[in-house]
């Protein structure tokens, strides 16, 4: 009978532990005042994700008869952007094209202290402690973040051939996972990068291209509505994005914008 | 449906005819409701995956209002979303002698012959208009260079009918069914619950009439009601702790109807999908997931001698100085019709075969998935485009790089074919109760073929559910809005609100993850990929001290009514651990070997699994009892009248 074996032969290393110094910020709630807290962790193995490490944390301080640290993380592969931590000044922390989950702790040293942050933004209210209101980005796609067809009575979905390389675009797009990283890297909030790839993506196919401009300005509207900034091309949101999608969506995004305004 | 309680029976109502007119018969015979009266009637969806979703969109379309109510912050995060390899259908694009009647075929094949042939068949028929609709819908599935459909193979089949959006086809179809979902959400014909999950249905005059649920941000109790209930709230694999589940995954909702009368069937079958990333360490949370489509390209193996194994082991050899002749391709080896592409029932089997010979990689519990000869034939850059973001997730957990060294991989708990059990209308035990996905029974029998789960969710959500719904809501079109102040709600609620009390005032010492963690320790050991009599009975008794360890000594700090990640962990710690002595119930009954079910009692000399079919050929669904008593068990046998059931051969 096979059992969990709890070594680290995977990568054929002998398992290295950290200790670490953590500063987490830590709020009640929406209105009430947040501070950093300061905790030291002991032990931490470096095959370990970041969220493993907080995990053991909040296990260490339930022991102590502590409230554990409230934060959002649900798939732990990489693809469901429900976690959104702002670590030592990055959103997902300081690897590249990765997500909070999938950032380990073999990236960190031995004795370092460590930052962590909820998103900061004003689109992004702050629940408790880490965890933050994205429900801002639910709003912006119900106002026309999809193709108006209804189930059923639909063509072959064969009958409208699509050139690999739009499909292959469209899916670069495609590819956001909704997180807020880029929100929480823009210094004006700005939501366009996670707007730009929905309207983007949409906009390179023919399934889409009927209501591009229509679509592109309902969700800029919406977007505004609901207090994001401004975009000034700083780029920063691409930089940040765990996905890797290019702010040349937003150039796209653009265009559709303005042919919406040319036909009002 | 019918349960007969002398012969502890219980009917599909599978509609008469031959198989292939099945449905349309069905569609053709059943009740409708009109335009007017569908903005009367409410509908109470739970969950936002594939299945919920999809439902959800089809039937505020339709005209019905709908209440969907989903865990995480937002529709988008549900699990579907981590699907990675593909959705089948049987378009045959690639003349390669697929049809509707081959897909279903394969599928009951697959499960071997644990599944109701009715509803495989439906299933296989549908399938085709999902891909059309997802189209439609702006989902950018892979494409040829002229511009139509790419296609590549699953396991378990021996043509190419799987569709994808690289190694992201889950996300891309949730996606797709989320925008559905939130059109409807502008309309006003679907309200979204967010951050809420339920705790229990309420039945009033025996028919399903609303939910009650924690708003996780408040920790407020609520209650909604409707004229129908579907459940749409995936499996409950992670009673193992260790899965490639979400986090969040959980059987609860799916537990609160068992006990509110609806049956629970074949909770033994669960799929342990052989290609994940091997457990590392002692804080491990979750398991990670890497796609059946690399069983395209790449070759599982493990080293012929077993002083190769062991130096690997040991950190003295590397796999790539082992000559080719020194490799065991050992499921090429016994199967060579289907090679790297055999169900993954019989992938797990295999590879735990080899680790427990002692040829194991990595711990000793791991072989290896090797890419070279496939980046020799495809060149790198092809083998970055099929499965490049797959490489990256291994590359970041693991710290190894797969274009240089074969990837290890071994066999974790993925998915549960098991659930919720419905008739052919998708319709539980209880009337206006409904599941959906991956929460109920319905189509994979013992095990799960790669790439049909998706298909599953999205047929019930937007091709299934919203016709059967009909032919009960005709019958509801005179009832007014349900209030929510029955005393039918009123006593769920106390009973919820007791519950969360006793749980906070044990104030012991064990944290939920500790107890988590040891009931899927018990849960991986004993009812696992080889499951036999002793351990199960062994299982029984250790998930039993788990249960008073748990109800003596939780320790959930904070508050009650308020936001609590421990009491909502804890809440569904204490139906797993049910769940989990269930699933051990129902292996121990289930004497023979089938799909993702392997009683090590029952093999061939081969080590093939062995059914028997004189004695098990039906779906056991279990009855509620009451706390601490027995769960009576009703039969549905199944019937094959169009295939031949036969032992599965994949040589």
């Amino acid at each position: 009978m096979s059992s969990y074996k709890y070594n680290n032969a995977i990568t054929n290393n002998m398992e290295k532990t950290i200790n670490i110094n953590l500063r987490i910020w830590r709020q009640r709630g929406p209105k009430a005042k947040g501070a950093f807290e300061s905790y030291k962790l002991d032990g931490v193995s470096t095959d370990s994700s970041f969220l493993e490490m907080l995990d053991q944390l909040n296990e260490q301080l339930i022991s102590e008869g502590k409230e554990p640290i409230v934060f959002d993380h649900d798939c732990r592969e990489g693809i469901c952007g429900m976690c959104s931590l702002y670590i030592n000044g990055h959103p997902h922390g300081p690897d590249e094209d990765i997500t909070t989950c999938q950032l380990h702790m073999r990236k960190f040293k031995d004795g370092e202290t460590i930052t962590i942050e909820p998103w900061r933004s004003h689109g992004f209210p702050v629940i408790r402690d880490l965890m933050v209101d994205r429900s801002a980005f639910d709003k912006i796609i119900q106002a026309g973040g999809y193709v108006s067809v209804n189930t059923g009575g639909i063509p072959d979905a064969n009958a409208i051939p699509i050139p690999k390389p739009v499909a292959d675009m469209a899916m670069d797009a495609a590819a956001c996972i909704g997180c807020g990283a880029c929100v929480a890297a823009c210094k004006n909030g700005s939501a366009m990068l996670f707007v730009a790839a929905k309207v983007s993506q949409l906009a390179l196919l023919p399934q889409g291209k009927v209501e591009a401009a229509r679509r592109a300005k309902a969700m800029v509207q919406k977007m505004d509505e609901l207090g994001f900034g401004n975009c000034t091309n700083t780029g920063a949101c691409e930089a940040e994005c765990p996905k890797n999608i290019s702010i040349t969506h937003i150039a796209r995004l653009n265009r559709e914008f303005l042919k919406a305004k040319f036909k009002d | 449906m019918s349960t007969d309680k002398k012969t502890k029976t219980i009917v599909a109502k599978i509609p008469e005819g031959a198989l292939s007119e099945k449905w349309s018969n069905y569609k053709a015979q059943q009740k409708l409701v009109n335009p007017s009266n569908k903005r009367r009637l409410d509908v109470i969806v739970v969950g936002t995956g594939l299945a919920g979703a999809s439902a959800a969109a089809a039937l505020g379309e339709l005209g019905f209002n709908v209440l969907n109510f989903c865990i995480q912050d937002s529709p988008r995060r549900a699990h579907s979303i981590a699907a990675q390899g593909g959705i089948n259908a049987a378009k045959n694009y690639q003349n390669d002698g697929d049809s509707v009647y081959r897909l279903f075929y394969d599928t009951i094949k697959g499960g071997d012959y644990r599944a109701r042939e009715a509803n495989v068949y439906r299933l296989a028929e549908v399938s085709n208009s999902i891909i059309d609709q997802c189209v439609a819908q702006g989902v950018p599935f892979a494409r040829e260079y002229g511009g139509l459909l790419d296609n590549r193979s699953f396991g378990g089949a021996q043509v190419s009918r799987t569709f994808y959006a690289r190694g992201q086809t889950g996300q891309q179809l949730l996606l797709g069914a989320y925008s559905a979902l939130s059109r409807q959400v502008h309309k006003g014909s679907v309200k979204l619950y967010t951050r809420r999950e339920m705790l229990d249905l309420v039945v009033v005059d025996g028919k399903a009439r609303g939910i009650i649920v924690r708003n996780l941000i408040t920790g407020k109790i609520e209650r909604y009601s409707a004229h129908a209930v579907v459940i749409g709230t995936g499996g409950y694999g992670n009673a193992f702790f260790l899965s490639t589940n979400a986090m969040e995954s959980n059987g609860s909702a799916a537990w609160q109807v068992y006990k509110k009368g609806a049956y629970f069937a074949n909770p033994c079958y669960a799929q342990i999908h052989p290609t994940c990333i091997p457990v590392q360490g002692e804080m491990q949370s979750k398991l990670t997931l890497m796609s059946e489509s690399l069983r395209n390209d790449g070759r599982i193996w493990v080293p012929k001698k077993k002083e190769d194994a062991q130096a690997v082991r040991a950190g003295k050899l590397k796999p790539t100085e082992i000559a080719e002749e020194d490799r065991d391709y050992y499921l090429e080896r016994r199967y060579p019709a289907f090679g790297n592409l055999v169900p993954r029932d019989v992938a797990s089997r295999a590879a735990k075969e080899r680790c427990d010979a002692g040829y194991g990689v990595g711990s000793g519990l791991a072989v290896y998935l090797d890419f070279k000869d496939a980046i020799e034939r495809l060149g790198k850059d092809v083998v970055e485009t099929r499965y490049g973001n797959l490489f990256q997730m291994y590359e970041k957990i693991v710290d190894d790089n797969p274009y240089e060294t074969p990837m290890m991989i071994y066999p974790a708990i993925h998915y549960t074919m098991g659930g919720i059990w419905v008739d052919y209308e998708l319709q539980t035990t209880i009337p206006g109760l409904y599941s959906i996905g991956e929460a109920n029974f319905s189509d994979h029998g013992a095990n799960r073929l790669g790439a049909s789960a998706l298909m599953q969710g999205l047929a019930d959500g937007y091709f299934v559910l919203p016709y059967t719904i009909q032919n009960y809501l005709a019958d509801e079109i005179r009832t007014p809005r349900i209030s929510t102040d029955l005393p039918e709600f009123a006593e769920a609620e106390r009973n919820i609100l007791e519950r969360i009390e006793r749980l906070m005032s044990i104030k012991g010492k064990r944290s939920v993850d500790s107890l988590h963690k040891q009931l899927g320790h018990t849960m991986w050991d004993f009812v696992g990929m080889g499951r036999n009599k002793k351990g199960l009975l062994k299982a029984i008794d250790e998930i039993k001290q788990v249960k008073k360890e748990f109800w003596s000594n939780v320790f959930i700090p904070g508050e009650g009514l308020d936001l609590n990640v421990e009491l909502e962990k804890a809440l569904r710690l204490a139906d797993f651990i049910e769940i989990g002595e269930l699933m051990a119930r129902d292996a121990l009954h289930r004497e023979e070997s089938c799909g993702g079910h392997f009683r090590e009692e029952y093999q061939t000399p081969e080590g093939e699994a062995l059914r028997q079919d004189d004695k098990f050929n039906y779906v056991a669904c279990w009855k509620y009892m009451g706390e601490d008593k027995e769960p009576e068990m009703y039969k549905e046998e199944l019937k094959y009248e169009f295939v031949q059931v036969q032992q599965r051969n994949y040589k």
